[in-house]
């Protein structure tokens, strides 16, 4: 896993894989740390699954003895510095909180949440992703409910060209959070 | 810069596709392995260019759908594609740059790349 989209990609795979109908993502960069949060309300894990789960010989799936998704995240996130915790209830949902140290030379770069974020929803179209990205006092939001509004009932959030329209607009918001001046975002609320 | 009042042309420019698509029977399903085995390959960015070739195509008999472990990691990126009334075809070891031969050759034209397939990896 090179950067953390891919990671936060694979982790949210397992919120849909859980049966989740909202899933809430977040994404912030500030004073030295990268953190991001995966939240969703899918059939969350039992006290004896969540005890076990950075095991890399705990999975759910049947056709190998091995998960891999969660040891690699906390091998990624400890060793800046940082840390991973899950907490989970079983028949209400699941959060994963991941805390990179910026500072440190391990620590991954954020990678393409625009990639991340339109591939999910295009393999999850009626799944409600709430997606918050904050970085250097700004903020940009994506609401998948809102897409859904402009697009109507008929036109499904799998099609190729709203995927690659989800794309592209993320890449552009979050640029803009990073632009040197300051501008608001039209996808901004206040 | 793109905002959502983008998605207002995108619906009605599909509606009025909608009308003409035949029915959604002889769909051509493209299937492509995003577990944590398929995403470490490198799967999005395949992912993303069978979504883009079938854009830029103007494809509307493909269904992209991704899933989950196919079952032989080590070659991942996999990616399945099932043409109705035909034997599924599973792709293994995948790139962006292969993509756009499978779209044209398989996906359009009906000829399985056999170069890029499971049988010639094995």
């Amino acid at each position: 896993m090179k950067d953390l989209s891919l990671h936060i990609l694979d982790i949210a795979q397992n919120s849909i894989t859980a049966g989740a109908r909202h899933l809430d993502l977040t994404l912030t960069e500030e004073a030295g740390q990268i953190a991001f949060t995966v939240t969703d309300d899918g059939c969350g894990m039992s006290r004896a699954l969540l005890e076990q789960v950075s095991d890399p010989f705990t999975t759910t799936r049947t056709t190998r003895k091995m998960g891999l998704g969660i040891p690699l995240l906390r091998m990624a996130a400890e060793q800046t510095g940082g840390s991973v915790e899950i907490t989970s209830t079983e028949g209400a949902g699941t959060t994963l909180r991941a805390v990179f140290n910026a500072a440190h030379i391990d620590c991954p770069p954020p990678g393409d949440m625009g990639d991340t974020l339109s591939l999910l929803i295009q393999g999850a179209p009626v799944l409600e992703i709430v997606y918050t990205r904050a970085a250097h006092g700004r903020r940009f939001r994506l609401d998948t409910a809102e897409l859904r509004e402009q697009l109507g009932p008929q036109v499904s959030l799998a099609q190729p060209e709203v995927a690659l329209w989800v794309r592209d607009y993320i890449r552009e918001q979050e640029a803009a959070l990073h632009s040197p001046e300051p501008r608001t975002a039209s996808g901004d609320r206040p | 810069m793109k905002s959502l009042a983008d998605l207002q042309a995108i619906r009605e420019k599909m509606q009025r596709q909608m009308d003409l698509r035949d029915a959604d029977g002889d769909q051509i399903r493209v299937v492509v392995g995003m577990a944590t085995c398929g995403i470490a390959a490198g799967a999005r960015p395949v992912l993303t260019a069978f979504l883009e070739e079938i854009e830029k195509r103007d494809l509307k008999n493909i269904t992209v759908a991704q899933t989950g472990c196919i079952g032989v990691c080590r070659l991942e990126p996999i990616v399945e594609v099932y043409v109705p009334g035909q034997e599924k075809v599973t792709y293994v070891k995948m790139s962006p740059d292969k993509v756009p031969a499978v779209v044209s050759e398989h996906l359009v034209n009906g000829r399985v790349v056999t170069d890029y397939t499971i049988g010639a990896a094995e």
